[in-house]
């Protein structure tokens, strides 16, 4: 989230899509009922199912599953076309004055540059026109016909109200009706929030969802403000943790990267990471970079990682690929290439697409490794369950480890909630039985291995006995110890950066912010953007002083939000370009003329002087991009893209199947439904409920009370054309598997229609399996393919076909 | 009145309270005595409290956990009940479906309780001891690293990675828990490396 769960009060227009926050994220949604009753604030949902947001909503549309993008270039064209732009924001905090390079365009549902065997794009012509003076061309009266707002113009001109209506099944009044209510927010004085989630991420083409809601956003200048923002509601209670700690193949924690194999030494690594600004006067943050790196390498490896030896650049892993993620890795091992594989707390025999072959793959693995507070279908996937496990135990070779750990009420640390705020906790209550903390199954795996290398020998165990283990029981590592190390501490005399007389941390004094952070080796810190979470003063992150001073929703002493306690990112952005807020009722800061100064810490140098210093500091632009140059594989717009599985061909070009360069597998190439095929004419999408977290509650006698059973909906039109009865068991189908369930039918599900045909779409909740105490059920992803986002690798378990048919009741046994 | 005053003190105060205005204004003055000495105190008065946050979604909803036992003093703490923290600024004491019933997953018939080993081809899981299965996890890992690390590409470019071991993170651990974990599997350059937010 840019901004925070208590600052949905601010707002005037709640826009969910890709969401269903009532049900999901019930105690955060309260903000948005708070908004509705003392505000007047407006709630619109654009969903395919009416859902329980959809119930408490002013406004409802329906939607095809993948279709977003031309909704929302949709709306960006009528926004244009009817003036609805806040121009001061468009022209001074975005690049929409920029000039993009001649030889940049788009036909036929494609961007230049389009490589189909490589299943690639040349990026090359993605870019500004640059100066002589090293700095981006610009035309301030938006006139030139190849600035970015004139080629957004052209970009967006196909997605007319009929074409929304043709493709996205969103009938025109509806979809004009939102519209104008969307238009009132680019007043400088109202403001609309988007709060989305796996309905926009788990598709072909996640990552351009989302721009295309962030882009709409800053058209009406509704970033950086208090009600605004752009509010990815995350689905776990730290995935967002686990993203900022880099738990991702290609991840270095506070979002550096592991390096390519392309990058050989330091300084080609170095290289590209100079973030020099394009435009001039601008801060362009990320300059910071080598500061951040090197602290980190000098919190893993210590004195073992020194200037002349390049921080221990070796120490490092180097990619071959953009990405080991789950899906590749998955693939890896039903090539037989994995031997060795650790699931803590994570169950991917139902969270990863395509179960048929997760469950193949994982037969062929050696050894698995399942750490977690409860049994799951993961660590039991080679036991028969009849029809919902149907394998041959005895076929199966791999040896399984499923080792106890402990759970949130005997745990102690820091989670990071979806408003970025880290929130310690403490335990509660013994660990039962034999289980143990995570950090100790870490280090006894971790010391273990070290004892061998240190016995034995062996391939490169450089970085392994050189791993910093400064702990003051190595064996049981401590939440304060490992919470101090991700802060960063000097490991000489840290001076002022702007006066040097100045002491602002000595030798073994923990971090007070990034600011501090150094590239010569003086500092230490495991993630840059958690500094100031566990400073001199303490552990920031346990505060519990919840007053609010003039309600703005801030609640700056509680916890600590990352990064630097700042509540809402980009805040300057919420004032005009003499530094005075676009809406004084809803001030966050503001320009004194001689510093910055408010409710929120300040995302600006406090003594950039507005006017000349852009706010939004991390580009090297200054400026948000409307156009985000070869920065995403799949185009520096959103255009539209069929799901690889879909009713209709893209209207665009008939011949693009999916996203035109989303990776997919020789080995499951085959395993799509063609467009339109007849054998799977319904669109299905999964979802979720509010009786049931993911996986984990069916465990819960009384969740499992609450929701006992796995069903799928569907509309009474379609139960009347497939002959299903009510509450009657039904078969459902994919080109990859088939699930057994009972049939939920509601009038919450409509038959759509699209480009002229009728189309019926299922929902598949996820919430069973075969263990538990739940009655067994199956997850969506027996039926989904193994294919994700272009740009993260997300798969797309939101839009796909299936068919469905009555099915004889399941024996009573 | 103190405000670092527990919810748990608090009530002690106020059943007190009650008790003895009640009685004293009905003119039972002598009575108070004997009718304190059996009322029952409230349950959640002998309980330790300690704040936590809800594991399920990310809006983190605080909460109070209630046990017989104090961890913090080396006791055994017994978890029984949880409720929602009314000073946290998100969810000011409510709770969700899932989160009123926080307590019955913590106690949940499928916790584990003990390490567990399933040989190959076993259609049953048989119990191990931690130094066992962690032993073989080392082994395994160890042998694994030695014989499929890659130290250098083609090119001879140092590349140190290792592909055939992989490593899939959690999603409601703590930064603690991940950044050890981070330590460890990047140490010995596993690049299968990936947590719950890719899905």
């Amino acid at each position: 989230m840019t901004n925070s769960w208590t600052d949905i009060k601010n707002t005037d227009l709640v826009i969910v899509m890709g969401g269903n926050a009532a049900e999901a994220h019930p105690c955060g949604f309260k903000w948005v009922t708070e908004a509705k009753h003392h505000r007047g604030a407006k709630l619109i949902v654009v969903d395919p199912r009416y859902n329980r947001t959809a119930s408490v909503s002013d406004y409802y549309a329906p939607i095809r599953p993948g279709s977003d993008i031309v909704f929302l270039m949709g709306m960006i064209r009528w926004m244009i076309e009817n003036d609805k732009v806040q121009w001061d924001y468009v022209r001074n905090y975005t690049n929409a004055s920029f000039l993009v390079k001649d030889e940049f365009g788009w036909s036929d549902g494609l961007f230049t540059g389009y490589d189909e065997e490589k299943r690639d794009y040349d990026k090359s012509s993605w870019d500004y026109k640059m100066g002589e003076d090293g700095f981006v061309q610009t035309d301030p009266t938006l006139q030139d016909p190849r600035c970015v707002w004139n080629l957004l113009k052209a970009h967006v001109d196909a997605y007319t109200p009929e074409m929304v209506e043709r493709v996205c099944g969103t009938p025109k009044d509806k979809f004009l009706h939102i519209a104008e209510m969307i238009g009132e927010c680019s007043s400088p004085t109202k403001t609309m929030t988007s709060m989305y989630a796996l309905g926009w991420t788990q598709h072909s083409k996640g990552a351009q969802n989302i721009r295309g809601m962030a882009m709409l956003q800053l058209i009406l200048g509704n970033i950086g403000v208090r009600g605004g923002g752009m509010n990815a509601l995350r689905g776990h209670s730290n995935i967002q943790g686990l993203t900022d700690i880099g738990l991702m193949s290609n991840l270095i924690p506070g979002y550096l990267n592991i390096p390519t194999e392309k990058e050989a030494d330091w300084a080609t690594y170095m290289s590209t990471r100079g973030f020099k600004p394009i435009v001039p006067n601008q801060i362009s943050y990320w300059q910071n970079y080598p500061k951040f790196m090197v602290s980190f390498m000098k919190a893993m490896w210590g004195d073992a990682a020194t200037q002349e030896n390049d921080w221990a650049y070796h120490y490092l892993p180097k990619l071959d690929v953009p990405a080991y993620d789950g899906m590749r890795m998955f693939e890896l091992m039903n090539n037989g290439k994995v031997n060795l594989y650790f699931c803590q707390g994570f169950n991917p025999i139902l969270s990863f697409p395509n179960r048929g072959k997760m469950t193949e793959a994982f037969s062929k693995l050696k050894m698995l490794v399942v750490m977690d507070p409860l049994t799951t279908e993961t660590s039991h996937f080679w036991q028969n369950h009849g029809i919902h496990n149907d394998v041959d135990s005895a076929a199966i070779q791999t040896e399984v480890l499923e080792l106890p750990t402990t759970c949130f009420a005997e745990d102690e640390g820091a989670l990071v909630n979806s408003g970025r705020w880290l929130q310690w906790h403490w335990p509660g209550a013994t660990p039962p039985g034999e289980a143990k903390h995570d950090t100790w199954i870490m280090a006894q795996i971790f010391l273990r291995v070290k004892k061998l290398y240190q016995d034995e020998g062996g391939v490169f165990p450089d970085p392994i006995l050189n791993l910093t283990w400064d702990y003051r029981d190595p064996n049981d590592p401590k939440a304060d110890e490992l919470a101090r190390e991700m802060n960063g501490r000097a490991l000489a005399t840290v001076y002022d950066a702007a006066d040097p007389t100045k002491v602002v941390a000595e030798a073994g004094q923990q971090l007070s912010s990034f600011g501090h952070y150094r590239d010569d080796g003086s500092t230490m810190g495991g993630c840059w953007i958690y500094a100031g979470s566990w400073t001199e003063a303490g552990n920031m992150m346990a505060r519990r002083d919840n007053t609010d001073p003039d309600d703005t929703g801030a609640f700056l002493n509680w916890a600590f939000a990352w990064p630097a306690n700042r509540r809402i990112l980009y805040n300057a952005a919420s004032c005009d370009p003499q530094g005075k807020p676009w809406d004084p009722s809803r001030k966050i800061i503001e320009w004194t003329g001689e510093k910055w100064e408010g409710y929120d810490v300040p995302d600006m140098p406090i003594t950039a002087k507005p006017g000349e210093v852009r706010p939004f500091i991390m580009n090297p632009e200054g400026a948000s991009r409307l156009f985000t140059r070869g920065m995403m594989r799949d185009g520096p717009f959103p255009t539209h893209m069929e799901p690889f599985e879909a009713p209709i061909a893209n209207v665009f070009n008939p011949k693009m199947r999916g996203n035109p360069v989303a990776r997919v597998f020789e080995s499951t190439a085959d395993q799509f439904a063609e467009i339109g095929d007849p054998e799977f004419p319904f669109v299905a999408t999964s979802y979720r409920l509010t009786e049931h977290f993911h996986y984990w509650t069916k465990h819960n006698p009384v969740n499992a009370a609450l929701q006992p059973e796995f069903f799928v909906e569907i509309s009474e039109e379609l139960a009347a054309e497939r002959g299903i009865a009510r509450g009657g068991r039904v078969r459902v189908w994919s080109k990859r598997g088939e699930v057994w369930a009972k049939a939920v039918v509601t009038k919450r599900l409509r038959p759509m229609q699209i480009d002229g045909k009728t189309v019926h779409v299922i929902g598949i909740p996820l919430h069973w399996g075969f263990v538990g105490a739940a009655k067994k059920g199956f997850g969506p992803n027996s039926l989904t393919s193994q294919v994700g986002d272009a740009n993260v690798e997300t798969p797309e378990f939101k839009a796909f076909m299936v068919n469905i048919e009555p099915s004889a009741e399941e024996p009573v046994a | 009145m103190n405000i670092d005053l527990s919810r748990r003190g608090f009530l002690r105060l106020a059943g007190a309270g009650v008790a003895a205005t009640s009685l004293g204004a009905m003119g039972f003055g002598e009575a108070e005595a004997a009718e304190q000495a059996h009322v029952r105190a409230f349950k959640l008065a002998t309980t330790t409290e300690t704040r936590n946050t809800c594991p399920y979604c990310s809006v983190a909803c605080g909460i109070i956990m209630y046990s017989k036992g104090d961890v913090k003093a080396g006791e055994t703490a017994e978890l029984l009940h949880i409720e929602g923290d009314a000073d946290h600024p998100t969810n000011r004491g409510t709770l969700c479906p899932k989160g009123a019933a926080l307590k019955d997953f913590v106690k949940a018939p499928t916790r584990l309780t003990k390490p567990r080993y399933r040989a190959a081809g076993a259609s049953e899981f048989q119990d191990i001891t931690w130094d066992e299965a962690l032993d073989k996890i080392a082994r395994a890992m160890k042998d694994d690293r030695d014989a499929n690390f890659i130290q250098t590409n083609e090119a001879g470019v140092p590349v140190n990675r290792w592909t055939t071991t992989g490593f899939l993170a959690a999603s409601a651990t703590t930064n603690e828990t991940a950044w050890l974990t981070y330590k460890t599997v990047r140490s010995m350059g596993i690049v299968g490396f990936d947590n719950q937010a890719r899905v």
